[in-house]
């Protein structure tokens, strides 16, 4: 039996009543419908609010993190107001503010295998707007495990995909990805930066497909990958299939239970930087200035990008980016003292693997980046 | 010759490049011309023991190589092939 509607409602939804494909019985299909929203950062943020707006019954809502400066220049569902406030409240303040009439259910708490199966419990379908590679493993896993459609969406730069990954129906997301990359080898929207606007395209593409799910219309993206480009202006589509041998929704499933990765991979929890290359090997920004004051001869090499250097550069730093250091180490001396930075110590503690594995021990990493000496050295520099 | 679409995250180690043409009958020769041309994706693309890394998928067209014949897939002229990166950004 599905849920009446007030006339409030009505009036509310009356654009959606008008179309053939939603009307009445739709909109109560919408009114009786509960999602699950990983993550409210970039992809969370439209995910939320479209579907508050569409007058989704009950929307559950996971994040641990709170709002940041840094986060208003895509995760719209956020304000200045909201500042320091856990991000699950932000964002349910501002649904409950676009729809009173919908039941917001906040979780803040990280999303793990202890606490999973608990919190997805109550909701007929996830959306997938974590930011890192462990919870969207679990994501995967706990769809197929609970049966329960997953709809992903992922993005960095200028590139997005979308997906609806349905084990009983098609493909899993461990189909196409069947392992997360090794730590270190794909770079997180912290390091590599995302066009603002873009998971707000990516992040309405996921609600379509979960109200198109619940609706029961029109052709879902099962079996199919959107690849979006917004340089290009481009959407591919390529297709899906079930891997018989996938490791989880496969016909002889390894996986029967929750893993949490970030346990035995070491991979950063979370799209924040992780600045610190261990005590071995780091050097803080204030030992640096007093070893550059006493006149120490460091070779301090910048990993960062060309253009990062007009936002913030140390005096006498030499340009090696990141991705051509591997082909450019002739340029060093393995006898110099280096210093390897960059915005935050993320890619220089890559860097510092690059070096180590080609021989090099005579290096530190510039803990926590150009922002840490930004903070506690030169406060005329910016931090980004 | 065929082209090759380097995505997003990659890029840095191909010089920038969006697309490469490479050269080969198959879908593994042409990786091979592609990390000649770029020594530096070769450890983003193979591991250690040279295959394949777990994590890249390769399409032809808009079909998982993997469901075709694999490195062995045939290549024509003009034949688009296309990395998706493993991408988790939200």
């Amino acid at each position: 039996m599905l849920p009446e509607l007030s006339h409030s409602e009505i009036h509310r939804y009356s654009r959606h009543l008008l179309i053939p494909e939603v009307g009445l019985e739709g909109q109560k299909k919408l009114k009786a419908a509960s999602v699950l929203v990983i993550g409210t950062g970039g992809l969370g943020s439209p995910v939320a609010l479209y579907l508050a707006a569409a007058g989704i019954g009950r929307i559950g809502l996971v994040d641990f993190d709170v709002v940041d400066f840094s986060n208003l220049q895509r995760q719209v569902i956020h304000g200045q107001s909201g500042l320091g406030q856990l991000k699950v409240e932000s964002a349910k303040a501002r649904m409950l503010d676009i729809n009173p009439d919908i039941q917001v259910d906040t979780y803040n708490e990280a999303f793990t295998s202890q606490n999973a199966f608990r919190i997805a419990e109550p909701y007929d379908l996830i959306i997938d707007g974590t930011d890192n590679f462990p919870t969207r493993y679990l994501t995967n896993d706990l769809a197929v495990l609970t049966g329960k459609p997953n709809v992903y969406g992922s993005i960095f730069r200028f590139d997005g995909q979308v997906s609806v990954f349905d084990a009983k129906e098609g493909p899993c997301y461990r189909c196409l990805f069947p392992e997360p990359p090794p730590p270190g080898l794909v770079p997180s929207c912290a390091e590599g930066g995302v066009l603002g606007i873009l998971p707000g395209t990516i992040g309405t593409l996921q609600a379509t497909e979960a109200i198109k799910l619940i609706l029961g219309i029109g052709e879902p993206l099962i079996g199919k990958l959107l690849l979006y480009n917004a340089l290009d202006m481009s959407f591919d589509f390529v297709k899906l299939r079930k891997n018989p041998n996938c490791k989880v929704c496969g016909d002889n499933p390894e996986i029967t239970e929750l893993i949490d990765y970030e346990e035995f991979c070491g991979m950063p929890m979370h799209d924040h930087d992780e600045g610190s290359a261990g005590a071995e090997w780091d050097i803080t920004a204030r030992e640096l200035a007093e070893r550059l004051a006493q006149g120490e001869d460091l070779k301090i090499i910048d990993v960062r990008e060309p253009h990062e250097l007009e936002i913030s550069h140390l005096e006498g730093a030499t340009l090696i980016p990141l991705g051509q250091l591997a082909a450019r180490l002739s340029e060093l001396n393995s006898a110099d003292k280096i210093v390897l930075m960059c915005k935050a110590g993320t890619r220089s503690t890559r860097a510092l693997e690059v070096l180590h594995s080609a021989g090099f021990r005579k290096m530190k990493n510039l803990k926590d980046g150009i922002n840490a000496w930004a903070r506690e050295i030169d406060p005329s520099m910016p931090i980004y | 010759m065929a082209t090759l679409r380097i995505p997003t995250p990659l890029r840095p180690y191909a010089e920038g490049q969006t697309e490469v043409s490479v050269q080969g009958a198959t879908v593994g020769e042409a990786l091979n011309d592609l990390v000649n041309q770029y020594p530096s994706l070769t450890k983003h693309l193979f591991n250690e023991a040279g295959e394949l890394r777990p994590f890249v998928n390769l399409f032809l067209g808009d079909e998982d190589v993997r469901h075709l014949q694999g490195v062995a897939t045939p290549l024509k002229e003009n034949d688009k092939l296309m990395i998706i990166p493993s991408i988790a950004g939200g």
